[in-house]
């Protein structure tokens, strides 16, 4: 542990007075907010809530939290990370690293998913459904089959394939010891060439398009005018604010894919901006499925809490991964909240 | 990484301008034949008035500068909530980083923590786990240092070849800022350490308070030694995209461990293995076999200006090129500059008779410049005697997989115009 200070140091430092000064701020946690607060969990399992779940079990809720951005079979879509697949790649081109190919403690895959999953509804998952998933995983990654029952018992059963891939940090060996010293000043290679050059690839951003909205920003917001009249408030039809503010805490579901707003562009799902009362499939520059471009009539209240109650089933080919909205209340302050952006 | 392309008109359109501005770049200089009407004539600015002290109660930069942006790479990441953007480096002199262009790295997005709503637990193995509120913080003995951040991903995607075309992109994922704070030494005494018997082999866990929590297993020697647990950057408070109200400031070690909306620091027994520290954050060496805990950040420097995005427009005659050195182990003692792709070396003068520990370190080479093509590197050391390597000296030991911890000599092709380019040489 004393590798990043010689021992003399690493001995003074880790020296705390035996009586250090207290200034007697703060109070004591108590019990219930610890427990509310501390839940990681280590690698020997410790800091597991007692509760189990299997991969068969896991499928259904996978496909309705998880699927979205890693795909029904935890493969991942888009740019979002595969959960499943990239055995023994790791000493490929181009490894790929998954819970499978590469994580060495199946308590870290229970951590995330049960601390920071879903993406935008986090620490919404039951222990149980947080096993299940975790099964589902593993399934995925044939490292158990569809009966096997996780639990906090059964969890160190589990074999990580690539848990003793890993070994600390070993610079100082393999990499400062040969690059200390004085370094060459003169005559240091016979030649030099050009090997490579970053505008063949051409993936540098954009940087125009950057700068000059910050420039039309910056035009568009001179200095307030002293003594200018209040604006008008714009028109707008009645809405109920209560429900658009629900609407708009039930859409953090939907935030991975959609976007709303001044900057909003095409996501995984088309911009959301004007939704409510426009042609269904009819948002210019996304790319629909043949369902959705061809299913015809506008999103109004009967179609869209049709869509979002069970979005497969009202629209069968539909592109969209989610499992839809189970609460009527949900769907009616989505409805809302989708007015409010359309507006 | 790289395996989209995105082609655009971008490049055209920058280097026309650049190429526009180089031509009428002489209109001040000392030789005008004509009489300059921005002199002979009378300005608009020196008749007539300015802005009141009431027009800005909080300013940003004037809208000249309003290129001088963070911009983000598209193509890295699958949406903007969970991804990283750069620090316009090129532009920018010193060394300490404003805040509103200090790049940012979130994993849930920044989420906004009133002071009110902010509790900072301390549990484990502690004499006695407790709670702080904001104002409790304020409280403490309180100290300022200067600090770089710097993303361990940094340079992350020159690792299989010169790919991305600005410094900005290139080695912006880095800040430095004056950082004020309590002691994370304080904080773990009032706790009491009494309970955690032998310090050598215990650690404290850290966790932020937003969805990702991004929580990460420190040793608890270094918590000990200089971690701070900041609530104001260079003056004042944090911004939202750096942790508002309070972040955790790890001196020298990668900026994933800066575990920005500090909320738990738990003193335990081992590293919690959390997945910041394994899938992610861990170096894939060419056999498959990967480093974990590699937390400090080599000596590492780069050029600046000239560089893609600050070519040169003034024509031949004295040039000014300049950039940043840092390194997690000490002080930067010296950066040597070649122009000749590394057959020859000149040791730059740094903007501080010293490099300040684990800051950044600004360096200038004041010369001549005839409109020669110039193959512009940069090389650090540090106290420790540690020599910036080469990107062949990096990929000899590690591969092309590692993804992060990429300290190599970075080169600029500047050409005759005065236009620079991202190149790998031999």
């Amino acid at each position: 542990m004393s590798k990043f200070l010689n021992l003399t140091a690493a001995a003074l430092i880790l020296a705390t007075p035996a009586m250090a000064e207290k200034y007697g701020l703060g109070r004591t946690a108590l019990p219930e907010e610890i427990a509310a607060w501390d839940v990681d969990v280590q690698p020997d399992g410790t800091g597991l809530p007692v509760g189990s779940g299997n991969a068969f079990d896991g499928e259904e809720i996978f496909a309705e939290h998880c699927a979205i951005c890693h795909g029904d079979f935890a493969e991942g879509i888009d740019n979002w990370p595969k959960l499943a697949g990239g055995a023994d790649t790791l000493d490929h081109e181009d490894p790929l690293k998954t819970v499978g190919s590469y994580w060495p403690y199946l308590s870290t895959t229970w951590d995330y998913v049960n601390r920071s999953m879903p993406f935008g509804n986090a620490q919404s998952l039951s222990a149980d459904e947080v096993y299940a998933i975790v099964a589902y995983i593993l399934y995925s990654n044939d490292l158990i089959d569809d009966e096997f029952e996780l639990s906090n018992e059964t969890f160190l059963d589990v074999q990580m394939p690539n848990a003793g891939g890993f070994i600390i940090d070993d610079r100082e060996a393999t990499e400062y010891a040969h690059w200390r010293g004085e370094p060459c000043m003169e005559n240091c290679k016979d030649s030099v060439e050009v090997t490579m050059r970053a505008t063949v690839l051409n993936v540098t951003p954009d940087q125009e398009h950057g700068d000059a909205a910050m420039a039309e920003e910056a035009k568009a917001s001179p200095a307030p005018a002293p003594e200018a009249a209040p604006e008008p408030e714009p028109e707008v039809a009645a809405l109920d604010a209560e429900l658009v503010a629900k609407g708009e805490k039930v859409f953090k579901k939907c935030k991975s894919c959609h976007q709303v707003g001044d900057n909003a562009k095409h996501k995984t799902g088309p911009i959301l901006n004007g939704i409510y009362g426009a042609a269904i499939g009819g948002a210019e520059g996304f790319k629909y499925s043949k369902t959705m471009a061809g299913f015809g009539g506008t999103w109004d209240d009967a179609n869209l809490a049709g869509f979002l109650a069970k979005p497969k089933k009202f629209m069968k080919g539909t592109k969209m991964s989610f499992n839809g909205l189970k609460k009527e209340g949900d769907i009616a302050a989505m409805i809302e909240y989708l007015k409010s952006v359309s507006q | 990484m790289a395996e989209e392309t995105k082609s655009g008109p971008s490049r055209r359109q920058f280097l026309t301008s650049a190429a526009a501005l180089g031509a009428g770049a002489v209109a001040g200089g000392a030789s005008a034949g004509t009489p300059d009407p921005l002199i002979t004539e009378v300005q608009d600015w020196a008749s007539g008035l300015g802005d009141g002290v009431d027009a800005t109660p909080y300013g940003l930069p004037i809208s000249h500068e309003g290129d001088v942006i963070r911009r983000n790479v598209e193509w890295l990441t699958a949406d903007t909530i969970s991804s990283i953007n750069f620090t316009p480096i090129h532009a920018l002199d010193g060394t300490i980083t404003p805040q509103g262009c200090a790049f940012e790295r979130h994993h849930s997005g920044a989420i906004e923590l009133k002071k009110e709503d902010y509790r900072l637990m301390i549990n484990g193995l502690v004499d006695n786990p407790l709670v702080f509120t904001y104002a409790d913080l304020e409280r403490f003995p309180r100290q300022n240092h200067i600090y770089f951040c710097e993303c361990a991903a940094n340079t992350g995607m020159e690792w299989a070849g010169a790919q991305l075309n600005g410094a900005q992109f290139t080695h912006g994922m880095i800040h430095n800022m004056e950082y004020s704070g309590v002691t994370l030494r304080t904080l773990l005494e009032e706790a009491g350490l009494d309970a955690a018997g032998d310090l050598k082999d215990k650690w404290v866990y850290v966790e932020g308070a937003d969805a990702s929590s991004n929580g990460r297993s420190i040793p608890m020697e270094k918590a000990l030694d200089d971690v701070l647990v900041a609530f104001k950057a260079n003056g004042e408070a944090l911004r939202k995209e750096h942790g508002y109200p309070v972040r955790l400031v790890v001196p020298g070690w990668e900026g994933n461990m800066w575990i920005k909306w500090l909320r738990r620091i738990e003193v335990m027994d081992g590293p919690v293995e959390s997945r910041e520290e394994t899938s992610k954050y861990t170096d894939t060496l060419e056999d498959g076999t990967s480093r974990k805990w590699t937390w400090v950040m080599d000596a590492k420097s780069v050029v600046t200006s000239p560089s893609p995005q600050a070519p040169i427009k003034h024509g031949k005659g004295p040039l000014v090129i300049t950039g940043m050195a840092w390194s997690g182990h000490g002080r930067i003692t010296r950066v040597d500059v070649s122009k000749d792709g590394g057959k020859t070396w000149e040791t730059a003068r740094l903007g501080s008779t010293q490099g300040d520990n684990k800051a950044l370190t600004r360096f200038y080479l004041d010369t001549t410049w005839d409109g020669e093509e110039m193959l512009l590197q940069s090389r650090a050391m540090d106290e420790t005697g540690y020599v910036q390597p080469t990107k062949a000296q990096l990929r000899e030991v590690r591969g092309l997989n590692s993804i992060y911890h990429n300290n190599c000599i970075q080169t600029w092709h500047v050409k005759a115009n005065g236009e620079a380019e991202n190149v790998e040489v031999s």
